[in-house]
């Protein structure tokens, strides 16, 4: 049976590891060639490696280093940052990512998503969306450029429209959520898995295994990432890379997702 | 010589890597020229149906293949979307496929799910042999894998069939005939179980 995604998700600043909180405070963490290692004998579900300087200064996608990543992944990998063309994301797949994820050009331009599955199979596919709350309504607005610019759409109006376009898989990261380690956006996720039926993976708040488990318990089959939880330890967050066991991780998706015990 | 075909598509670096790590070397082959010392080839693959074909094509290894693979029966693996170019044609696309084992790709059409995530299959599932077959030895229980895909391998020979995932549905996840293997996950990213399946296939 298919089971739930347990994901890290490892975010990139000037080629080392860095954990934001509501992506401020960039906080090193490590370099990002022996954190995969560690995940490697860890055997983590999947990885997600988002370069957040790559929009926002517009250096692009740094193929080298993706190269180094994608060798060393002995588990899928996710790659996000700096993509806003077909060849771009051709060239990494071509490094050996099997994930290709947009984000800003996808806002701006949808357009490019029905251009890209078409070319490299709609499961190679992400579309992240980093959403934040407008505190005088509590209307979701979907923000760009590492959080810096408001965008004004709709989420859930453009992962629909993702879908049609042929995205296979949608990343939610609620910005307010981010390094709080505070429990995950069960609101804004239960209005994304309603929108859509493709892949859903929820990123932002995660503090504990039992908010994973939580968002396993709603949704069943969901992708659960985080960032935080499996960087660092501790009240002081000391960084160490961790993960659940096999057996935890068993254990966990069974507490929470009963039909998986058929 | 293991030889890991590199058409420009799929994960050629992580194959070479889960072989070095094994002390294994491995020859990458971008031309015919490349695949001569084969005694075992590696088909990878991520990406469309058509645009594999067309690859492999442009690459100028199409015949070298089929010289290697069903004259000098030569054990090949196909990964992915590197298996779906074996059956003669995809729902996927418009081109011929190899040809090589008797079937079709087709999409799945899983609305027996209990879930609302439908398609792409992506994640860890369980893959149960459904014959004794050297390439599953010691993945005959509990052995799961990586899938990321929304079309399958129909075969039209039962005996074919190597072993199957559930997903809606029983569906057919590797195929075998002879010295030609093709599986639907990816070894090369399914930790301690894809390793064994590969060092199976060196074993072969």
């Amino acid at each position: 049976m298919l089971r739930p995604r347990i994901i890290p998700c490892l975010l990139m600043k000037d080629k080392g590891l860095v954990k934001t909180i509501q992506f401020k405070k960039p906080k090193y963490v490590g370099d990002p060639i022996n954190t995969v290692r560690i995940f490697n004998e860890k055997e983590v579900d999947e990885l997600i490696i988002m370069d957040i300087d790559a929009t926002t200064i517009a250096s692009g996608p740094d193929y080298k280093m993706i190269e180094h990543l994608a060798a060393e992944c002995r588990m899928p990998l996710c790659y996000g940052g700096g993509v806003t063309r077909l060849d771009q994301v051709k060239t990494i797949i071509r490094l050996g990512v099997e994930k290709v994820a947009i984000s800003a050009a996808a806002v701006e331009n949808p357009g490019i998503i029905s251009k890209i599955a078409e070319e490299v199979g709609r499961q190679s596919v992400v579309v992240v969306l980093d959403v934040k709350k407008r505190p005088c309504d509590d209307q979701y607005e979907v923000w760009t450029h590492n959080g810096k610019k408001n965008t004004g759409k709709c989420p859930i109006k453009l992962v629909k429209e993702m879908e049609k376009l042929g995205v296979g898989e949608i990343v939610i990261n609620a910005i307010d959520h981010d390094g709080e380690m505070q429990g995950y956006d069960l609101v804004l996720s239960k209005k994304i898995r309603e929108a859509i039926t493709v892949p859903m993976t929820v990123l932002g708040g995660a503090g504990s295994l039992k908010d994973i488990g939580n968002l396993i318990g709603t949704f069943g089959i969901v992708g659960a990432s985080a960032g935080s939880l499996f960087v660092f330890k501790g009240i002081y967050k000391a960084v160490l890379i961790n993960y659940p066991c096999p057996t935890e991780k068993e254990a966990l998706i069974c507490a929470n997702y009963p039909q998986f015990m058929r | 010589m293991m030889t890991i075909v590199d058409y420009g598509l799929g994960n050629v670096m992580a194959f070479a890597n889960v072989y070095k790590r094994l002390n294994v070397s491995v020859t990458i082959a971008t031309s015919a020229f490349d695949l001569k010392n084969a005694s075992k080839i590696i088909l990878p693959g991520v990406g469309a149906f058509d645009q594999a074909i067309e690859r492999i094509d442009q690459s100028g290894m199409r015949e070298a293949l089929n010289t290697k693979v069903l004259c000098d029966r030569v054990p090949v693996l196909g990964v992915c979307v590197g298996m779906q170019v074996m059956a003669h044609s995809s729902e996927e696309g418009h081109k011929s496929g190899l040809g090589w084992i008797e079937g079709q790709v087709k999409k799945f059409g899983p609305s027996t799910l209990p879930h609302r995530t439908r398609l792409p299959h992506m994640g860890w599932n369980d893959v149960q042999p459904t014959t004794k077959n050297r390439l599953f030895e010691g993945l005959e229980r509990d052995a799961r894998f990586y899938f990321l895909h929304s079309y399958y391998f129909h075969c039209i020979r039962s005996e074919d069939i190597l072993a199957v995932s559930d997903y809606g549905g029983t569906f057919c996840c590797a195929v075998g005939s002879e010295n030609i293997y093709g599986i639907q996950f990816h070894p090369e990213k399914s930790h301690h179980f894809g390793t064994q399946l590969l060092k199976n296939f060196l074993d072969l």
